[in-house]
Order: structure tokens, then sequence, then C-alpha cells
């Protein structure tokens, strides 16, 4: 038997897809820090300095601005991405690769900031408040997703139930109040992914074949409702909900930077807030998580346990669809006040995305929903920097972003191992 | 004395199979009962009724002599009966303590999980019971063997007083099996019961107290092991006299077709599967490659047929190099490759028979000309290997999917056959088929190697390594750590190398021992 | 053995009802019609006028009801077909203008089932692999502004040069953009739904900038040039028929496409990793390259649907929302079990439909979207045909099939 110390003492090569991914991320570092370091360094002056107010517009609690050297933070950030992507190239980061990921688009997005803004002032509070309620639907979207998928039903009409809670909202808003609106959108999520739990866990069908159909019928009946009758004149008075105010709470709205950053929303960041912690908790340390979280990984274990498999997913399958209801009523509620076809824009799609990017689990759904947020906030702000970026190609950069995500993101195969697969009792 | 468990009239109806027929048992309290029957007999039908799996189209069930009624795990587990199943029911990314609680969590404060309390009864379980446990370990860190412990420490968590066994021993070393024997004796001592599933005869004498053999559906026969007579139960088993060895001549083994040269393969956990290793296979011999499941073996065969890759060493067939090549190249030199998970990785389960029995050689003549397909030349070809093969199915153009295990395995059998290959390279060929289909399979191997075919078996069934194979090489952790003599070496000795300890093989003055074991 | 019951004994009924049962066509046929009786009821529910004859008289409403889903089926059928009758006294008359006015509603859904039928296809290619691509509509885009920035950009080429390097130009847009998730997928696992997905946003973003950016026409904001004449695809009638020679561009392409993949190597191929890939390669076959071909001959094609769109249709790109070609095409193929033949059938379906919903919106003040909620309720019974069996009381196949004992080694006794 030959020495198995010299075979140690080699280096070993993972398979194949895990290396590429790795190569790939290193490669994406390396390439933002030479965009920070040739493009955004080389064109900056020296002695510019860039001002970040931190106060949102319209707030009661003034927050100190940052005023520094343009050039210097620059490049200290290019510096830092270098050795990142280095790093990443030849070693790897691991199971912390995403986290990272996140680092270093906050450098680049702050030389960006302060490129953009150098000799002038940006408003980053705003931008990041802006952020915060972009990133709404893509984390409640991703809530919704988790929930379902973590019990094993893959489900991608999360779109198609957004879209009808923003209808149902906005017309039993108008009729009824806000809350009564939201309500009913949340209400009206879970029956229609009532409709998918019945054909994906009982008739077996696909389950993404299931969620087409589901997007299919509710874009056009949401379509049809608006042409057919929203947009008749005597009709429209369904459609003018208004939305929820932005209310402080109490203390923590008055600490200097977060307070107006993260603190003085409508109800709709709360519960986003809430939802994440309660969620997180649910998941991981009850009973109630543990056998849903059975039944996504291995049903049959969980069957002989006696463990009801088709109960736990259809609890799961409806309160996905009762967040992804909720969520889309943030379109017509929280944001626009009425309804109107392709509000939600993809965002249900992204909200999977972000569920895959946060690994399945709450937390990581609310940082990849803040990504992604702020992209959409930085788009609406590229115009005010006077930066000549087509607001179309901005629009582009979190979809872009996402598959950027899927490519690179470690360890895809970390989602439930049963997902997607309809529970068959009779295989044994 | 009244029986512990009893099950009477016990049948079960399935589309097209009569699987359990009016089958009656008893089960004495502190005793071990032996379920004795071949691949697809209806025992584990039976005792999926019994854990409520299934609901038993007639029959009753009784416990202490009170009838009761089962229609889910649940009830089975509140009736103190649990099940360690063959293939295990454990979540892969969860620890021991989730594992073994899930379903009968403790909780505080209503609905959050009191991990602690269960841990804590777990490591006692586990002292008690000599199983050596680690309650934060997670499930897919930990070897088979110890899995199967965890399994052992789920069903007394859930205090189950009478426990069933499906194939336990399908896993684990002899040595291994020794251990969980004792390990079922300190059991019985406490006061369970024990209904242990098996195939193997072997086991069964040395381990039951009494013994009931299944076949068809139906209780055939009941026997004490002191009474018992293998070739009796085995006949028994399967329904006619059995040759309980395989006929072979000696073998006359010709030139190297296979050389393997120090190969290592690490998989993408930077775990190195396979260590080092040297061997080759000549023409006209079996190489049998013993070792316990997990050992390398599924990772060897995976890069000898071009679908991992290698980090160091060489393999070449007939002097041609293909360490790392692609899998039809290595095809094409004349290799052919029966898979260790059929359904999986050998047929494509929706596909006609016809298709498959092409799958690796559609693109050659006379199946293609260019890039058309050949129907006729298609069709003609699954006739005839259907024929030759006697594989069972309504016709050619059915899907693969509605022939037994046996006959599916056929199929791969028949393609692989069909075209003119030099070496051989078989896993678990005969895992999960019935007697019949096992003997078939022995006897082309046996053919093919008399025809000048090497072959390399792989086999996690001793027996069955040791009565085709002409030479035995032990892989353990990766290495092989002996290649022997398969006439010389005993089953012991094998079982000992399987098991990691070195153990020197004198050859020297040795008779061959023609090992008088059962095939199944 | 149990033998089987004399079937003679059986009378001729049970048989043609056991027959009828089983067969998936009548699923289908019975599919489309509940579909049909349920849009009309949603159809009904939503218009003011039946609330009101309700409000007369229960028997009122009921005779409304009806009347008013026979005016939108049958606006939908002479929109889709035209009327019959004077399709034949056109025929009769000798007029030429009579005769294209009467066959206009067939002809214009065969122009409307073109991209239906390319674009069907093209996502059947790539289910039969085992590629779920979501994103047809995006290489649709993309084929359709490539298609006719080549349209309008080179000049002086003859229609015979012209026509050809457009589609080719507009396919190889389509291919890129299936090529993208097709090589993801295959090199780093991720999800082509989401993939597809995204990039069907990439492109509604990207063809609204080239269309309001450096495509625009000069003389008209958010609108590109027209296509040079040459460009244009071959006609076969004059005005107002609009049948152009993308409806047998689209045939063959479902031809071809049946052909390669039942017939050829590389289809058998497609076929078996789409069924299995662990199997497929196991026996050789390289399951990668086989992922990506298929991800990009269906965006591929996909592109073509858009380029004979722009150059038979459109003549030029407005800035506008999505077309619905990509998902509807997903509905098709599912329809069609993913077997191209049976695509030209479903696509007829929903070209007609389609054709046929905008008369019938001039006419019943129905809007085209009821045929999305048609198209999914039909697919809905189709995916769960135990629905349609228990609504209509058909027997489940698995259930008239004799008990035939097989001992449990796999044998007949």
């Amino acid at each position: 038997m030959e020495n198995s110390t010299k075979i140690n003492k080699k280096i070993f090569r993972r398979a194949e897809k895990e290396q590429r991914r790795q190569r790939i991320m290193g490669i994406i570092f390396l390439a933002i820090a030479a965009f920070i370091w040739f493009v955004l360094a080389r064109t900056t002056v020296p002695g510019s300095e860039t001002l970040f107010v931190m106060t949102p517009g319209g707030s009661s609690v003034i927050s100190p601005n940052f005023k520094f050297n343009t050039l210097l933070v620059i490049n200290i950030f290019a510096v830092l991405s270098l050795g990142c992507g280095i790093y990443q190239y030849f070693k790897g980061f691991g199971k912390y690769t995403n986290l990272v990921l996140v680092l270093v688009g906050i450098m680049l997005t702050i030389s960006f900031l302060a490129w953009g803004a150098r000799n002038a002032s940006i408003n980053v509070g705003g931008m990041l408040r802006i952020m915060l309620m972009r990133s709404i639907p893509i984390v409640l979207g991703a809530l919704s997703g988790i929930l379902s998928e973590r019990a094993g039903v893959v489900n991608i009409a999360i779109e198609g139930m957004m879209i009808t809670g923003a209808l149902v909202g906005a017309v039993v808003g108008s009729l009824y109040g806000l809350w009564a609106g939201a309500i009913a959108a949340t209400l009206a999520g879970g029956l229609i992914s009532i409709i998918h739990g019945i054909l994906s866990i009982k008739y077996k069908v696909d389950q993404i074949i299931s969620g087409t159909i589901i997007n299919i019928f509710t874009i056009g009946f949401t379509s049809y409702i608006v042409t057919k009758i929203l947009q008749e004149r005597e009709w429209q008075y369904l459609n003018e909900s208004g939305i929820f105010m932005p209310t402080g709470i109490p203390l923590l709205s008055k600490i200097p930077y977060i307070g107006p950053i993260f603190f003085n929303h409508n109800p709709y960041v709360y519960a986003m807030y809430i939802l994440v912690f309660v969620l997180t908790i649910a998941l991981f340390f009850t009973k109630w998580g543990l056998h849903l979280r059975a039944v996504g990984e291995h049903p049959k274990a969980a069957d002989t346990l006696g463990i009801n498999v088709f109960r736990i997913r259809y609890v799961a399958v409806v309160l996905g669809g009762l967040l992804a209801g909720f969520a889309g009523s943030y379109f017509s509620l929280g944001s626009a006040g009425y309804f109107n076809q392709d509000m939600t824009a993809g965002r249900g799609f992204i909200g999977l995305a972000a569920m895959i990017f946060g690994n399945w689990t709450p937390v990581g759904a609310l940082g990849a929903g803040f990504l992604f947020g702020f992209a959409e906030a930085l788009a609406q702000n590229l115009k005010l920097l006077g930066i000549p970026i087509p607001s179309d190609i901005m629009l582009m950069v979190p979809y872009i972003l996402t598959i950027v995500v899927l490519a690179g993101v470690v360890g895809r195969s970390r989602g439930p191992a049963a997902a997607g697969t309809p529970y068959d009792k009779e295989s044994l | 004395m009244e029986p512990i468990l009893e099950l009477r009239g016990i049948t079960k109806r399935f589309p097209g199979v009569l699987a359990n027929d009016h089958i009656d048992l008893k089960l004495y309290k502190g005793e071990i009962l032996a379920l004795l029957g071949e691949n697809g007999a209806g025992k584990t039908t039976l005792m999926n009724i019994l854990y409520g799996l299934y609901t038993q189209d007639e029959g009753e069930i009784l416990i202490n002599g009170k009838k009761i009624d089962i229609q889910n795990p649940t009830d089975a587990i509140n009736a103190g009966i649990g099940m360690v199943h063959q293939h295990f029911m454990l979540i892969p990314v969860f620890d021991v303590t989730e594992n073994v609680m899930l379903g009968n969590e403790y909780t505080k404060n209503g609905g959050f999980l009191d991990k602690a309390k269960a841990a804590k009864q777990i490591l006692d379980i586990s002292e008690k019971y000599n199983l050596n446990i680690d309650p934060n370990a997670i499930i897919e860190d930990l070897p088979i063997g110890l899995q199967q412990r965890v399994e052992i420490i789920k069903i007394l968590f859930h205090e189950a007083e009478i426990l069933i066994m499906d194939e336990p021993s399908a896993v684990l070393t002899p040595q291994e099996v020794d251990e969980l024997f004792k390990i079922m004796h300190t059991l019985i001592d406490q006061g369970k019961s024990i209904i242990f599933i098996t195939h193997k005869l072997r086991e069964v004498m040395e381990c039951a107290d009494r013994i009931m053999v299944i076949r068809g559906g139906k209780v055939v026969g009941e026997a004490a092991p002191e009474n018992a007579d293998p070739e009796k139960l085995a006949a028994m088993m399967v329904g006619r006299p059995v040759e309980l060895k395989v006929e072979k001549e000696l073998a006359t083994p010709d030139g190297t077709v296979l050389e393997v040269k120090n190969l290592t393969v690490v998989n993408k956990n930077k775990k190195i599967e396979v260590d080092d290793i040297s061997f080759e296979v000549r023409a006209g011999e079996i190489l049998g490659i013993a070792g316990v499941q997990g050992n390398g073996q599924t990772e060897l065969v995976r890069c000898l047929t071009g679908l991992m890759k290698a980090q160091l060493g060489k393999i070449s067939v007939l002097g041609t190099e293909t360490t790392n090549c692609a899998p039809r190249t290595i095809t094409e030199l004349g290799v052919a490759h029966i898979p260790e998970d059929r359904q999986k990785d050998g047929l494509v389960l929706p596909s006609p028979v016809q298709d498959n029995l092409i799958l690796n050689t559609y693109y050659q003549k006379p199946f293609a000309k260019g890039i058309i397909l050949q129907p006729e030349k298609i069709h003609q070809n699954a006739e005839k290997l259907i024929k030759d093969f006697d594989i069972r199915t309504p016709s050619s153009i059915v899907p693969v999917s509605g022939l037994s295990g046996g006959n599916q395995q056929k199929v791969i059998v028949a393609r692989e056959f069909s075209r003119p290959i030099k070496l051989l390279i078989a896993s678990q060929p005969t895992r999960g088929l019935d007697v019949g289909s096992i003997e078939y399979i022995h006897r082309r191997l046996i053919e093919k190697r008399d025809d000048g075919c090497a072959i390399l078996l792989v086999s996690t069934e001793l027996d069955e390594v040791m009565q085709l194979s002409d030479r035995i090489a032990v892989m353990y952790r990766g290495k092989i750590n002996a290649i022997v003599d398969a006439d010389i070496v005993t089953k012991e000795e094998l079982g000992l190398l399987m098991a990691g300890i070195d153990t020197e093989i004198d050859t020297e003055k040795r008779k061959p021992t023609r090992v008088h074991e059962i095939v199944t | 053995m149990e033998e089987k019951v004399d079937s003679g004994k059986k009378n001729f009924f049970k048989i043609f009802y056991e027959e009828i049962s089983k067969s998936s066509f009548t699923i289908i046929i019975l599919a489309i019609f509940t579909g049909l009786i349920l849009g009309g009821i949603i159809a009904c529910a939503t218009t003011k006028e039946i609330y009101d004859a309700f409000g007369e008289s229960f028997s009122t409403g009921i005779i409304e009801s009806l009347k008013f889903i026979w005016k939108t089926y049958s606006s939908l059928f002479r929109g889709s077909f035209g009327n019959p009758k004077e399709m034949v006294d056109s025929l009769f008359s000798g007029d030429s203008a009579l005769i294209r006015k009467a066959f206009k509603p067939f002809l214009e859904s065969l122009v409307v089932t073109t991209p239906y039928l390319i674009t069907g296809v093209a996502i059947a290619l790539g289910f039969q692999a085992g590629v779920l691509n979501m994103g047809g509509e995006g290489q649709l885009f993309m084929g359709s502004i490539m298609a006719g920035w080549a349209g309008w950009t080179f000049k002086g080429l003859p229609p015979i040069i012209h026509v050809p390097l457009a589609l080719l130009i507009g396919v190889l847009a389509g291919a890129l953009w299936g090529f993208i998730p097709g090589w993801l997928k295959a090199k780093t696992g991720s999800h082509e739904v989401i993939t597809t997905i995204m990039m069907n946003y990439i492109s509604f973003s990207l063809s609204q900038y080239l269309i309001t950016g450096p495509f625009q026409d000069p003389n008209e904001s958010f609108k590109t040039r027209f296509i040079e004449e040459s460009a244009h695809l071959f006609r076969f009638f004059e005005d107002p028929l609009r049948l152009h020679i993308g409806f047998i561009i689209a045939i063959a392409v479902a031809v071809i496409a049946w052909y390669v993949l039942y017939k050829t190597t590389w289809g058998f191929e497609f076929r078996n990793v789409g069924l299995n890939p662990d199997a497929s390669k196991y026996a050789g076959i390289n399951a990668s390259l086989v992922t990506i071909l298929a991800m990009t001959f269906s965006g591929a094609i996909a592109g073509l649907s858009g380029a004979v769109e722009m150059l038979g249709v459109n003549f030029r790109a407005v800035q506008s929302l999505t077309t619905g070609y990509g998902w509807d095409a997903i509905a098709i193929a599912l329809l069609a079990k993913n077997h191209p033949l049976v695509v030209i059938i479903t696509a007829m379906l929903f070209g007609f439909m389609r054709q046929g919903s905008r008369i019938m919106q001039i006419n019943t003040g129905i809007p085209i979207d009821i045929i999305s909620i048609l198209q999914a309720f039909i697919l809905f019974f189709i995916a769960a045909p135990a629905i349609i069996r228990t609504i209509y009381r058909l027997k489940n196949p698995k259930e008239t099939e004799p008990e035939v004992e097989i001992s449990v080694s796999g044998e007949k006794l």
C-alpha cells in the first residue's frame, strides 16, 4: 500500500460544479474590484468630497451626515474587493460565500454612490428607506415560498397569488377600508393556494404545471376584471382604495440613523419584521416546524412516525398562499392606491430567487430582499445623480442580479430534499 | 402461554397480486421470531400491515389477546410496535435527537422543542444497550452501521415492546451482524420481543428462536433452528429443490484486460473515497470486490465507467488508457456495466423495452444510419433479445416500468451482453431479485467468464462474491487490504478484512474449501 | 386462474361507455366543454345586463344568460372561422373582394395561430428534453427585435436573401437567449424556471431601451422604423387577407421537430435525457450537452416565432407590453403532451380562440382575457383528469381491467 500521506498533501479538486461556482464568484469579485478601481477611481479627481445625507426627506429625526474624501474611500474598497476576489478564486469562502457576495456588493454600491455624488451630495438615508419599501413584496413572497417549499411543495404561482391579492385588496379596500382590504387579499391568496394544493397534493400533478395553470388563470382573470368592470366609469370607485400611511414606532423611530429608515413606515414593513421573526421561531424551534421540515426532507420517514404528510403539506401551502395574498395587497394598499395589471412585474419570481439566495431561511430572505430592493432604489436615483445610464437598463439589474446569484449560489442542493415530488403513499 | 402478538388470517391484495394470503402468525414474549422468505414473498408487506403503513383487506391483529385496529403508524406505535426499516427512515440533514424524537417530541411552553430532555434520554438508552451514539451528530455524517443504531434507539424512545427488524443485516459486515445479534439478545433480556425479517438462512439459524417460512404470500412452514435442515428450509423458501452452490469449473484466466494503478477518487466534500488502489482483472476470470456498502466500491465503479473523475492514478482497458474518459469511449472499448441502482441508472422506465435495449448502442449501425433511426432493426433486435434472455414482457414496445424487478434486470443484462464485450463490471447484480432470477444471472455471468470475458463483480452479498469469484479483493475505507484466492479463503477471514482488521491468510497448506453456503 | 367474465354477456352500451371512459380523447373534449361552460358563467356573472335580467325574474335571467352565452360563443366562432353562409355565398358569387372578406376570419386565425404554433413547438421540444423553458416570451421578443433590425438596416437586398437573413438573425438572438439559461443549468445546476423568467424581464427592459433609444424611428417616438419591403414575408393573397408564408414555415417547423424527435438519434437522446438523465449518462449520452442544446434550440425556435411575426405581420416594433405567447405556448405544449404534431392542433385551438375573441370583444364587450381564463380551466381539467371523471361519472380505466393473479415472482399463474 502506498502512503496515503502523500495524497493528503496534494490539493484536492472538488466536484466540477462546486469549483466552477467558486471560480465564477471569484471572477465576479475581481471584476467588481476592477470596476471600482478603473472606472470609478480613475475618473475621480483627488480631493473630491462626497456628502452622504443620512436623513430621509421629510423625517423629523435628524441624523448626522457623512462627508468624506471620495477617492480614499473608493480605493479602500477596491483593494478589499480585490482581496476577496483572490481568496474566493483560489480557496473559496465555502458556505459564507453568499455573505461575502453581499459585503462586496455593499462595497461596490458605496463606491458607486460616492463616485456618483462626488463634489455633490446624495440622500443615502432616503435611498435606504426606499430599499426597505421595495423589498417588502420580495421578502413576503420569499417567506411564502419558504413555507410551502420547506414542506416539499414548490410554488411558482406566488406571482399569480400576489396579483390576486392586489386586486382584491384594492376593491375591498375601496369599499370597506384598508384593513378589510388587506384581510380580504390575504384570504384570497389562501383560497387560490387551496387549488394549487389540491392539484399538486391530491391529484399529484407536477407542481410546476400546477403553478403555471394558476398563473395563467389569475393573470388573465385580474386583467379581465379590470378591463370589463374597473375601467368603466361607473365602477371606478371600486378601484380607489388609497394607501396605508406610515406610522412611527414610539421609541425606535427616534434612534439616529436607524430610526427614520427602519421604523417609520406603513404596517407592511412592520408585518415583514414580525413575520420574519415568527417564522424563524416557528420553523426551527417548534414541534410544528420540525414536522414541516421533516415532511419536506423525507416524507416517507415522517409518515412512518405517524405524521400526516398530506395535512402538513396542505397547511403549508395555504399559509404560503395567505402570505402571498397579503404580499400582493402591498402593491395596491401599500404603494399605489389602486390596481392595474402588471403591478407585480415579476416580484413573485424574484421572491423565489430571494428564497434560494437566503438558503430557505426567513432571515436570509430578508437580506436577499434588501439586496433586490436596494437595486431598485438605485435605479430610481440614477436620474437624480445625473448618471447617464438609461433607466431601462438599470431596471434590468435586479433580474441580472438574480441570475448571477443563482449561478453562483453555493449549495443549491441545500433545498428541501423532497421538494417538487408528489408524495405517494403506496411507494414502499 | 398466550402470545404477545397474534395475526389471524391476514390477507392483502394489490392490483394483480395477492401479496398476503390468509397468514397466521404468533409471537411470544421474549422470543426472536424469524420470517424467512425470498425477495417478493410478502414478508415486508405483512410487517407493513402490522406497522400500519398498509391496511389489511381481511384478518385481525391481536395484542395480548385483545383485538386492535391499526390504521396508521401512530396506532402501531401506541400499541407498542416499532419498526426498523430496510431503507432507513432517517432525515439526513437533521441530527440524531431530531430524528429520534420526531413524532413524539418533548415540548415546553406549548410547542417549543425541548431537545435537551430528549438528548438526555437518548444517551440513557444508548448506554443501556451499548449503542454508543452521540445525540448531536448529524445523520448524514454517520456511517451506515451507526445509522442503523439510531433507528433502534428511535423505536426504543417510542417505548416499543414489539420490535420488527426488516433485513437489518443488509448493510453490515459479518462482525457487525454478530454485534447486532448481541444487541438483539440484550433487548430480549430486557423483555422485548422481536420479529426478524430476512432472506438469509444462515442468520436465521444463528439467532432465531423460531422460524416461519413465507412463500408466495402464504406461510409454508415452521421450524425451530435446532431441528431445521438448511436445505429443506431453502426448498420451502423457493418451492423446489435448490442447488445451494453454483456449479462452476476452475477458471483459466488469460491476459490482463483491466488494469488499475494507484487509483484515487475524491468526492465533492473532499473525502477520499478510493485511496490509492491497484488491481487487475484478466480475461476469463471473475474478480469479486467484497466489502460493506460505503467503503468506496460505488465510487470505484463510477470512476471505472467514466462517471466520476479520478484524482490520481491510471485505468487501462486492454492497454488503452481510459482514466477520466467519457463513458461512451469506455463503452466502445468493449466495457459493459450493470449498475447498482437499476431503476435510477440502468433503465429509462417510461421508455419502451426496445429503446432500453439499445440505450448505449442506438447511434451505431444497424440501429441508425447516420442520425436516422432504423425502427425495424431496433424492433428485430428487441424480439431476439427477449427470446434469448427469456424476458417476460407483453411486447417489446411496452414501457420497461411494467416489468418485474427480475425482468428489468434481464433487460439490462441482455443489453450489455448483446454486444461483444471484453470487460463486464457488475454492481449488486442480484439485489432485490427472486431466486429464479438470481440463479439465471449467476449462470449467465459464469458463461460470460468461460467465454473469455473479464468480470469485475462488486457485491455486498458475501455469499454471492464467494460463490462466483475466482479471486476476491476486499475494500475497506477506500483501500484494498487483500486480494485472495476465492477457493481458499474462509468467510470469517473475509469478514475480518471487511471490518478492516488485518488478517494473515495462510495459503500454504490450505485445501480449497468449497464453502457450502446458500446462494440466496 | 380466474376467468374473465364472458364479454358477450355485457351489452353494447356498457362496452361503449367503458371505451369512452378510458379514452383520453374523451377527457380532452369534456375538458374543453366544461371549460367553456365555466367561462360562460364567468362572462355572465360579470355583465350588468344579466343581473338586470335576473332582477326581473329567474327565468328571464336564465334565458338572457343563455342568449348571452350563445352570443358570446357564436361571436367567438364567427370571429375564428367566419360565417359559413357568407363563405359559401361569396364563392358562388365569384366576387373576389367578397370572397376575401368572407374568408378573412378563418385565414386571420391561421395568421394568429402561426406564432402559437412555432413557440409551442419550441416549448414542447424543451419539455421533451426535460428543460422547462418559461422564457419563450423573452426569446420571442429578442427574435422579433433583431429580425426587425436586420429588416431595416440592410437595404437593397433581394427578398430571397433578405428574408432568410433576417429570420436567421432572429433565430440566433433567440438561441442566445435560450443558451444562457441552458448553459447555467448544465454547468451550475441553476433551475431554468427562474433563470428563463428572469431573462424574460431582461429582454423586456432591453427591448424597451432599444425601441426608445438606438432603434427609434427619427420621426415617431417609441416606435422603430419600418422594415424594408424586401424583408416582408410573402403573402398569399391581397388585402385584407394577411396569410403569409410564415404559416407554412410553422407547419414545417412542427414536422421537422417531430421527425427529429422521433426518428433520429438526436431525438432519442433528447427524449431519454428528459425521462431519466442518470440512466442516459450511464449509457454514454452526454446529458449536459443535450440540456444546453435543448435550451438553445428551444430559444432559437421561439426566436424564429418572433422573427416571423415581425417580418410577416408587424413590420415594426412598438413599445408595448407582453404578448402572452410565451405563457400560452407552455399551455399549448402541455395540452399536446409535448408531441410536435399534436401541437399543430392545440396551437390552432388557441389561435382560433384568440382571433375569435377579438370579434367577441367587439360584439359582446367581453375582454379577450377570457381566453386566458378558458385556457386555464381547460388545462386544469386536463392536468387532473380524475376531476372530469368524477363530474361526468366516468369510470377509471384502472378499474375495468380484469383481475389477473400474478405470482409474486412475476410469472402469470
